[in-house]
């Protein structure tokens, strides 16, 4: 099925935004002026996007600590995003969750997680939210290779299986647990392990949008359609350390090397929207000057926004007391 | 008005809240009791010790749903759900089974509305029974409200008979923060006069089941009808007592418990707990920091020892407090003065 003009545009422009946050967060980390820890997502970008693509803001998302790519996919605002991880009172959680907790339940994102395999059991929440309300929507976690290990996880495919949940398991593989080989880590395959639910199961290579986008199409409309929950299998590779600051000395010499040369999303989206004329290269190249303009905005901004004051010490730990 | 057991209250108080707010579901091991298998009786249990009988079959599969034994997914679905639009009311069977599941609590549905900036409301009720007394041995008998109370983000609810349990419930539903609410396993046939209607009990406010000159209990759960009953034994030796029961470890009734050290001057806290760290330490530094000069001897905690709950029944009840270890230190805290000034 042809994707529409403008979901091309924007599809474009959020993994461009994603791209173009954690290249910054890169640099600015490296002054030491942003606190606590910070995962980036760069080479990953196509993947979220290529799911949320087909995701409507009232569908629901959980994401990983490595959660900035499908806050900005889901929609959450930019500067608030980056206002949150300098610690700022104009973040989107207002300083007291930082980089791995943003979340923005109004955007149907239900935030990062700090703890692995913390995701696919809310979503079973999430998706059961969307059966009981009968709201048609759907809900979708997203979890790496080390979560696919949790008994969290494990316990969430069969969980979801039994409801007959209208949930989407997408499995985001990039070889690497932290430090640890994937290939070391899981045993067995993903694929095996959705059939040992009886769950559908489809992969497709993360580095291609256009790949990403009509697997995940297909997952979503099956979980939509009331024929209960699916795994979607993204083959992924990460340009940065599992956390910054990591020099990843475990991997391969040239492996990043090649991974930006060989697996870049936006080059492929580019290289195909050209080939196929499905775009004019030059919105994509004005896409990217916008997308600049922001980014150095949203961080001017939050470093000059003011930090949170001792009453927001002690606010919203509860609804009520 | 009419008798009810604990277990009855607390089945009134879900379907009344259920035909009120189509939001509430249920979900729990057993609790629909009876799906799948090769005869497939619906509605056969009601969950391990029936509290949650006839639900399924007034409300139907949508929202009385029976889980796997899976506490991490189901409890983590709770939360999720909670965070979505709905009202869940998770039954955690056993609470010692939070091994299983504390991460749900502890980390997500605890944390959400703080680590969103006040955005979210997560308005999750988990029941579970709690308590020894029962043969259950150590890991069905645990008393586990201090942990709970020690993660900022929870309520605590400890109901101590059947009224403060159908009343204290409705008011955790309707709750739109994360509510654990514990249930002593020895409790549930204990009968008492209910109200037939829907009623709430607010949190954080202290009950007075007795009320005296020289000695505050505080007491918590089950332990509140040992309390009286040891009260009411002190009262014909003529010793006058004052029973404080909590009702819920957060928020906590400082206010009313201060009061009360105020009148009487000395306080016996009873606590079912593991003695380290639990609510008996805790209302003793409140007591010791706001309303040391009151004191006019030390405070006395009865608790069981710090031991697993055995499973013997002459060790269970070595372990256990009851109302004749509450009577001694009552007496012992009338015996004795803090340090005379000199």
């Amino acid at each position: 099925m042809q994707i529409s003009r403008e979901t091309l545009l924007r599809s474009y422009r959020a993994m461009r935004t994603i791209r173009a946050f954690e290249e910054r967060l890169h640099r600015e980390f490296a002054t030491g002026e942003i606190p606590g820890f910070v995962h980036l997502y760069c080479g990953e970008e196509a993947s979220a996007v290529g799911v949320c693509a087909n995701l409507t803001e009232q569908d629901t998302i959980a994401s990983t600590h490595r959660g900035h790519g499908h806050c900005i996919a889901k929609g959450v605002d930019v500067g608030g995003m980056m206002a949150e991880i300098y610690g700022r009172k104009t973040g989107v959680c207002r300083g007291k969750g930082g980089s791995m907790h943003i979340a923005d339940l109004s955007k149907g994102m239900l935030g990062a997680n700090g703890i692995v395999g913390g995701g696919p059991p809310l979503i079973c929440g999430a998706a059961l939210s969307h059966k009981v309300l009968k709201d048609n929507g759907v809900a979708v976690a997203f979890y790496g290779d080390g979560a696919s290990n949790e008994g969290t996880t494990l316990e969430s495919l069969n969980l979801a299986t039994v409801w007959h949940l209208p949930a989407v398991f997408v499995v985001e593989d990039n070889g690497y647990g932290e430090a640890t080989g994937a290939s070391y880590a899981c045993a067995g395959t993903q694929k095996d392990r959705a059939a040992g639910f009886g769950m559908p199961y489809m992969e497709c290579d993360g580095s291609d949008f256009f790949a990403v986008h009509d697997a995940a199409r297909d997952a979503i409309d099956h979980a939509r359609s009331g024929k209960g929950p699916v795994m979607l299998h993204v083959h992924l590779q990460r340009w940065y350390g599992h956390f910054e600051g990591d020099a990843m000395s475990y991997r391969a010499p040239n492996e990043v090397a090649d991974a930006k040369k060989d697996h870049d999303c936006l080059e492929s989206f580019r290289e195909r929207a050209g080939q196929e004329k499905l775009l004019d290269l030059s919105a994509l190249d004005e896409i990217d000057a916008a997308v600049a303009d922001e980014i150095e905005s949203a961080v001017q901004a939050a470093k000059q926004a003011p930090w949170p004051e001792e009453a927001d010490l002690m606010a919203d730990v509860y609804v009520k007391i | 008005m009419s008798k009810k057991s604990f277990r009855q209250a607390i089945n009134e108080a879900l379907r009344q809240e259920m035909r009120r707010d189509p939001t509430v579901v249920l979900m729990g091991e057993d609790v629909a009791g009876g799906q799948g298998g090769s005869s497939g009786v619906k509605d056969a249990w009601g969950g391990v010790l029936g509290v949650t009988k006839g639900l399924l079959t007034e409300f139907g599969e949508s929202r009385v749903l029976d889980t796997p034994i899976s506490e991490a997914s189901y409890i983590g679905a709770a939360a999720g759900a909670a965070a979505t639009g709905l009202r869940p009311v998770a039954e955690l069977m056993f609470v010692d089974f939070v091994g299983c599941c504390l991460d749900q609590i502890m980390n997500q549905a605890a944390k959400f509305r703080y680590m969103f900036g006040g955005k979210a409301r997560t308005p999750l009720v988990i029941r579970a029974m709690y308590g020894a007394g029962f043969n259950a041995a150590a890991q069905h008998s645990q008393a586990l409200y201090p942990l709970f109370t020690h993660i900022p983000g929870l309520k605590v609810v400890v109901p101590s008979s059947p009224y403060e349990a159908k009343g204290l419930l409705i008011e955790a539903i309707r709750d739109d923060d994360p509510v654990i609410f514990l249930e002593n396993k020895v409790m549930y046939d204990d009968i008492e006069e209910v109200p037939d209607e829907a009623y709430t009990i607010p949190f954080g406010e202290a009950n007075l089941t007795r009320e005296g000159d020289d000695v505050t209990i505080v007491a918590i759960g089950r332990m509140v009808g040992m309390a009286n009953e040891a009260a009411d034994r002190l009262a014909k030796q003529g010793i006058s007592c004052t029973v404080l029961d909590p009702r819920t470890t957060f928020p906590l009734d400082e206010q009313t418990i201060l009061e009360c050290v105020e009148d009487t001057g000395r306080l016996v806290i009873v606590d079912e707990s593991s003695p380290r760290c639990n609510m008996a330490c805790d209302i003793s530094a409140l007591v010791a920091e706001q309303a040391f000069g009151a004191l006019k001897a030390p405070i006395r905690r009865v608790v069981p020892p710090h031991t697993p709950v055995p499973f013997s029944t002459p060790l269970e009840n070595l372990y256990m407090p009851n109302a004749d270890k509450i009577e001694a230190a009552v007496k012992a805290v009338m015996m004795q003065k803090t340090r005379e000034v000199a």
